[in-house]
């Protein structure tokens, strides 16, 4: 899985913008899938399976990045963000615009980072003078700039957040050779922004449950008070964030599937967050949701790190869960 | 190309004057329908009051085309009596109390005069007089003996439309040159589309209305129509203005991004080449916050490709904007043209 996941996080496609990373993912699937769709907001919904239980897997393949909003008149582009992007992670940091430009994001080197200002003490070199000769104008998108790094278990990449998700979902979707159900692998849009591609691919879906698949932080780092969620120890399960409760019965259900077949899980409660789960529980009469999380450090920083083997695991579980019928 | 003359100028006058808050837009509604009931192929008033009207064009592949201008303007109500015509109020929808001490507003739908009082600056340190004046500090005063006066009325800005050469200016611009826009594009409804007018409720309050009339409507497609923001002005040290928003004079603002919405980049390519091709000027709105009905629009049932134009404006959500009239009518015809040339190919590629 590694080449796809080097794949999946060197494409630059921020929230709004899904067309490369719909194209890659497009390309991977379109072979194992029984009927393949795009709706208005661009969400690439693959059905696998038919007359069973309606199951929605949801990842986003949007990313976190930056929008221009201003030229001024030495050719600096002010921005605005797409998403939740750090302060602290964006100094010295390179961008790369749809068009093929980069840039470098500068900002004056002796204030303190994390009381940078969107749009007032920040902005991106593209190496233009003025706004005659820049590159990209207002509403031009970026992502951040950087490689695939792979240290064995531990491997390391922008937009782990949620392109892991999203190879999760792929080689499922690749491995699954049978299932009782229909199963929706949903490849969502602009989740960083609001959760917004599953508000609409959920309503039309209209799934009997729903499971998001996403990254949580991982806080197994130095200077942390509480460790409580690891990288290598499995993916978590979600009893609730601020966007969702985990429905009892799923959590149960996933519980005894990893149980059964030895698989590591990890239990996760998290006050803070929200996945493409919190839209697909509100969408019709109500649907059933769940998050399986794979444990990322450094989430929305440049370079975030997850363990290959949670990666594994997830989609040896996913496999499972979805060979067998789900009764809740 | 259109034109706004006298007529479009006194139906604005009209509208800016009448008072139409979040959840009581009647006023404004009974106008619409004077200008435009005659000519609608249908009309209803949906549950919550929005003013839906679908316009039908003729021939084969009509895309459904949903149009949103919201009649409701931001102002106040009156929660509590304190006695001798002083009232204390909580504001509808976004507004400075900076901009509040000692404006003249209208009271409940019979306009009653009052003023919203505060403490004359003889009385106040010097600590009071640089701070922001809260809320509660404020009141509305329309005297005593009012009993028509009381606790949910609504209030706003006793402004009367006034236009000064090529500039107008007047309050709740936003939205209600949006909805003179539409009216204007049901009278010269293009026949190629399905044109679905949305003359929304309650967007002031977070696009309440805009929500259940996209899910009624279920258009191919959506544009809202809106005023922003214009802070095109210099900065007092002589630095570059970097956060104008939008400016005086260029034209209708399309959005790329705002805090509700990413605009589908079809429907951005499709204004910004209409504006060229037809040499029709247009800005971008500076990517950044707000919102416009298309926030709830694009999310409506499984999705509708949505953008959003505005006519720029200074002041808003003030006593009184300030707007030009040929920005008015370049966002008129900017509209019109492009609803003229729109197909169901501009669908026929993904988002």
């Amino acid at each position: 899985m590694k080449p796809l996941i080097k794949k999946l996080t060197e494409t630059f496609s921020p929230s709004g913008y899904e067309n490369a990373i719909r194209e890659v993912i497009m390309d991977e699937i379109k072979d194992f899938a029984d009927e393949i769709k795009i709706d208005a907001l661009g969400n690439l919904i693959a059905r696998k399976g038919s007359g069973g239980k309606k199951i929605m897997l949801a990842a986003h393949m949007d990313e976190i990045g930056i929008m221009v909003n201003h030229v001024d008149k030495n050719g600096f582009a002010r921005f605005a963000s797409l998403g939740g992007v750090f302060p602290q992670t964006l100094v010295g940091s390179r961008v790369r615009f749809m068009n093929g430009t980069p840039g470098v994001i500068g900002a004056h080197y002796l204030k303190r980072p994390i009381k940078l200002i969107w749009n007032k003490d920040m902005f991106i070199d593209i190496g233009a003078t003025s706004p005659k000769n820049s590159p990209v104008q207002i509403g031009d998108v970026a992502a951040f700039d950087r490689p695939f790094v792979d240290l064995g278990d531990r491997i390391i990449g922008k937009s782990m957040d949620d392109r892991i998700g999203v190879a999760v979902l792929i080689e499922t979707l690749r491995k699954l050779k049978d299932t009782p159900h229909e199963v929706y692998f949903v490849f969502t849009t602009q989740e960083e922004v609001g959760v917004r591609g599953a508000i609409t691919s959920a309503y039309g879906v209209n799934p009997d449950i729903g499971i998001a698949i996403d990254v949580t932080g991982a806080d197994d780092i130095p200077e942390m008070d509480t460790k409580t969620i690891f990288l290598g120890k499995g993916p978590t399960f979600k009893f609730k964030d601020a966007g969702s409760i985990g429905d009892p019965r799923l959590i149960k259900h996933f519980i005894k599937v990893a149980e059964k077949d030895k698989i590591p899980y990890q239990r996760e409660v998290a006050n803070m967050g929200g996945t493409d789960a919190r839209a697909i529980q509100l969408t019709h009469a109500g649907v059933p949701v769940m998050t399986l999380s794979i444990p990322c450090r450094y989430v929305h920083s440049p370079s975030e790190m997850v363990d290959y083997k949670d990666v594994q695991n997830t989609v040896k579980l996913l496999v499972k869960l979805l060979e067998k019928n789900i009764e809740i | 190309m259109l034109k706004i003359q006298n007529p479009q100028i006194k139906l604005l006058e009209k509208l800016t004057n009448a008072v139409a808050l979040p959840g009581d837009e009647g006023a404004i509604r009974k106008i619409i329908r004077a200008e435009v009931g005659d000519i609608a192929d249908e009309l209803k008033i949906d549950a919550m009051g929005n003013l839906l009207i679908t316009k039908h064009g003729k021939g084969k592949n009509r895309l459904k085309v949903m149009l949103a201008a919201h009649m409701d303007e931001v102002g106040f109500m009156l929660v509590d009596d304190e006695k001798d015509g002083i009232y204390s109020f909580e504001t509808l929808g976004g507004i400075d109390t900076r901009q509040l001490v000692g404006k003249p507003v209208w009271v409940g739908k019979e306009k009653v005069e009052g003023v919203i009082g505060a403490a004359p600056i003889h009385l106040l340190d010097a600590e009071a007089r640089n701070g922001k004046a809260s809320l509660k500090s404020l009141k509305i005063d329309v005297g005593v003996g009012k009993p028509k006066v009381k606790v949910g009325d609504r209030a706003t800005f006793a402004t009367k439309f006034l236009r000064m050469g090529n500039s107008i200016r007047a309050k709740a611009l936003d939205d209600r040159l949006g909805v003179a826009i539409l009216i204007e594009l049901l009278k010269n409804a293009p026949e190629n589309i399905d044109l679905l007018a949305a003359f929304t409720v309650q967007e002031e309050l977070g696009l309440r209305g805009a929500k259940i009339a996209a899910h009624a409507f279920n258009p191919d497609l959506a544009l809202a129509v809106d005023s922003t923001p214009a802070y095109d002005m210099p900065m007092h040290d002589g630095s570059e203005n970097i956060h104008y928003n939008t400016k005086l004079g260029e034209g209708p603002a399309i959005y790329t991004l705002d805090g509700r919405t990413l605009s589908d980049p079809r429907i951005i390519r499709w204004l910004s080449e209409t504006g060229d091709e037809k040499k029709i000027p247009y800005q971008y709105r500076q990517p950044g916050g707000g919102g416009t009905d298309a926030g709830s629009i694009h999310l409506s049932r499984a999705g509708i490709p949505t953008g959003s134009v505005s006519v720029p404006g200074r002041y808003a959500h003030t006593a009184m904007g300030l707007c030009r009239i040929k920005d008015w009518e370049n966002t008129l015809n900017l509209l019109h043209e492009a609803l003229c040339r729109v197909s169901p190919k501009i669908l026929e590629k993904n988002r």
